[in-house]
């Protein structure tokens, strides 16, 4: 996957562009924002990494003019400014996701492979599979081995999410914020709770499990080879 | 001005005529003149007019009886008449002429002669000479002529000297009463020029010492409750809302500075010990790991604490509109009821009715996580069946949300401290947390023009939000 990162703080940077490598992507960088203008006109993207705050120009114009030119490619907005009026105001200029400073890579690094996966086009899918387990979004169900398992709403819509991104991580925040909407850190961890209750109903009993921890950073849904 | 910097004072004439009290005053007495003048004016017309339809009713009823004593006694009988009247102290004017223009007799030394012989059909003022005390002197009157059918002519009048001295009179007043006010006014001018320049000039100086530094400086009140004791009290009031912001502030920042300090410390030993320490991969994996969690919880407090700075300033505006407290509550709880009930809470929703407030849901709903997070950690006694329960309902105009706990709740004397930020009692200094849940939460209730409230729930604490539902 091609990402371009525009970023002034060269050690922060290099240092996303490093790790991006090595998690298995196409990375280049720009350190301000009239080079990161020229390479989001020119080259082609899978993911642009922006932020907020660049010498020589604004990123959100950037992404402003990204999206008057009817360019769809997707935008994670960086910022230090974490505040509710700072993400609506990134998101109207037209990212697509926003994370605040300072983040955790395995944060970054899952919502921009949410963000690729997102804009691959594609038909929209009425179910997802992942082993021998199947959710059904037009019934609102899910199956096990064919054997029928109940959710609460809510934990229904945690795992279509986590089936949506299948073999990705997703994190605590990432499921917060798709799931519940919420965009704050409620301290405790609710989120896990959920998660194993959720465990508990998938793979209880099963040889296989699908529902994984991903220390450090989040949960996957995949099916792991024998 | 040639640029050069306006003089801090001016000269004190100079001063007087520029203050609004004398602007105020020369704009007051303008009108008040104009005033007056019309109306003096105006009531000396009016006399002068009912003064005049008199004269000329009793002119027109001596025209009467005179033609009458003719009629009666012919001109013998008119003589007597006019004789006897002109030796009354009042008496009008009268004067008779033949029918060729001769005087017959009157008492009026010079006439034209016109003014008799032609008749009038009602009085009309004409200037004359009389004879008075063997004096001709010029008199002006009301007078009608009319002819008698022997062809005599016969004038009567009345002087309206009388008329003209009232006028006089009211003429004097008038001058008089006016130069009075115009010296009145000049004084009051004088007097509340300087008793308002006297004033300003204190509040002025007591303004230049609290902006030099002295902020415990207070402005003058002279007690009176005028105006300037109104200005001088609310502006104390800022003040001293100032002065508890800045001590505020400053607790703020001490508080910042230990409770991130102290983390930043502690880090920083961490890291220091593993580079000394010729641990194994293992162990340096803990060591990081554990810097890492410890940066977070920095970031954590950093974010909480520039939540509630842009809570308090008011901003986050951009996401409010009519949200429904019950949902939120509803949502909450049931992001928390997995966690309660793995720690053996009984959670307890009381949220059916929708109560709607404006506001923004995602502080709302932050706010309440943080209650309901601290009655989890907080809200415990040993050896009781802990219970923790979300109300939302309607008071009156308010919507009250609340979270209460039935544990060792907070004593009275504490309540008001909790709210401040990092205040974390030393019964719950082992449970982590930031101390700024409750803090945040006050910014929140303040944010939509409502109110926290900390009261006893026997046993337990209750903590209520309180916002006007219509904000």
């Amino acid at each position: 996957m091609r990402i371009l990162i525009v970023e002034d703080d060269r050690e922060a940077a290099n240092y996303l562009v490093k790790a991006l490598k090595e998690a298995g992507h196409v990375v280049e960088q720009a350190n301000d924002g009239d080079t990161g203008a020229h390479l989001v006109a020119t080259e082609s993207w899978d993911v642009v990494v922006m932020d907020r705050m660049l010498p020589k120009r604004d990123g959100l114009s950037i992404v402003q003019e990204m999206r008057d030119r009817g360019q769809t490619t997707p935008v994670l907005v960086l910022s230090a400014l974490g505040q509710v009026d700072d993400r609506v105001e990134g998101l109207r200029a037209g990212g697509d996701d926003y994370l605040a400073k300072p983040y955790a890579f395995t944060e970054l690094l899952a919502r921009v492979e949410a963000l690729a996966r997102r804009a691959r086009p594609g038909e929209v899918e009425t179910s997802y599979r992942v082993g021998d387990l199947v959710l059904d979004r037009l019934s609102h169900s899910v199956t096990r081995a064919g054997e029928d398992v109940p959710l609460q709403p809510r934990e229904f819509r945690l795992l279509e999410y986590l089936m949506k991104n299948a073999g990705q991580v997703v994190t605590r925040t990432m499921l917060l914020e798709n799931v519940w909407d919420y965009h704050f850190d409620p301290q405790t961890n609710v989120i896990d709770v959920h998660m194993s209750r959720l465990r508990a109903k998938i793979d209880r009993g099963q040889e296989r499990p699908l529902l994984h921890t991903v220390r450090g950073a989040g949960y996957m849904v995949r099916e792991m080879p024998k | 001005m040639t640029g050069e910097p306006a003089p801090e004072r001016f000269s004190g004439l100079r001063r007087v005529f520029r203050t609004t009290a004398v602007r105020l005053s020369a704009i007051y007495i303008l009108v008040f003149t104009a005033f007056s003048l019309s109306l003096v004016v105006g009531v000396t017309h009016e006399a002068a007019r009912v003064m005049n339809r008199q004269i000329a009713e009793a002119i027109d009823d001596d025209v009467e009886s005179l033609r009458d004593d003719y009629r009666a006694g012919g001109i013998v009988r008119l003589f007597f008449t006019l004789d006897e009247r002109a030796r009354r102290p009042d008496a009008g004017l009268f004067y008779v002429v033949d029918p060729n223009g001769n005087p017959i007799a009157g008492n009026v030394a010079e006439l034209p002669i016109q003014a008799v012989t032609e008749d009038d059909d009602e009085p009309h003022p004409l200037a004359y000479t009389r004879v008075e005390n063997g004096r001709e002197t010029r008199h002006v009157a009301l007078i009608r002529a009319f002819t008698l059918d022997n062809g005599f002519h016969v004038l009567v009048g009345r002087d309206i000297g009388e008329r003209e001295r009232f006028r006089e009179v009211f003429r004097k007043a008038f001058r008089w009463i006016a130069g009075a006010m115009v010296v009145l006014a000049g004084l009051t001018w004088w007097f509340l020029a300087r008793r308002v320049l006297k004033r300003i000039d204190q509040v002025s100086a007591a303004s230049r010492r609290i902006v030099g530094g002295d902020l415990s400086g207070r402005l003058p009140v002279s007690g009176s409750g005028d105006e300037f004791d109104r200005l001088a009290v609310g502006l104390n009031d800022m003040l001293a809302k100032i002065a508890d912001l800045m001590k505020g502030l400053k607790e703020v920042s001490d508080n910042i500075a230990h409770d991130l300090k102290t983390p930043l410390t502690r880090l920083r030993n961490r890291l220091e010990a593993a580079l000394s320490d010729p641990a194994d991969d293992d162990g340096r994996r803990r060591t990081i790991e554990a810097a890492i969690e410890e940066s977070d919880g920095l970031i954590r407090t950093f974010d909480a604490l520039l939540m509630i700075a842009r809570v308090e300033a008011g901003s986050s505006l951009a996401a409010a509109g009519r949200v429904d407290l019950a949902a939120i509550a509803r949502e909450v709880a049931e992001l928390y009821e997995p966690v309660a009930e793995d720690e053996g809470v009984a959670f307890v929703v009381e949220a059916a009715e929708p109560v709607e407030v404006t506001g923004v849901r995602e502080l709302l709903a932050q706010a309440l996580v943080n209650l309901v997070d601290n009655a989890l950690k907080y809200g415990r006694v040993e050896g009781r069946a802990a219970k923790v329960t979300i109300a939302v309902h309607r008071d009156g105009d308010h919507a009250v949300l609340c979270v209460a706990d039935n544990g060792p709740g907070i004593p009275q004397a504490d309540r008001t401290r909790v709210l401040d930020r990092f205040t974390r009692l030393e019964v719950s200094r082992s449970a982590p947390g930031s101390g700024l849940g409750l803090a945040l939460a006050a910014a929140v209730a303040r944010r939509h023009k409502g109110e926290i409230e900390l009261t006893d729930a026997a046993p337990g604490l209750k903590v209520a939000l309180r916002l006007p539902v219509e904000a």
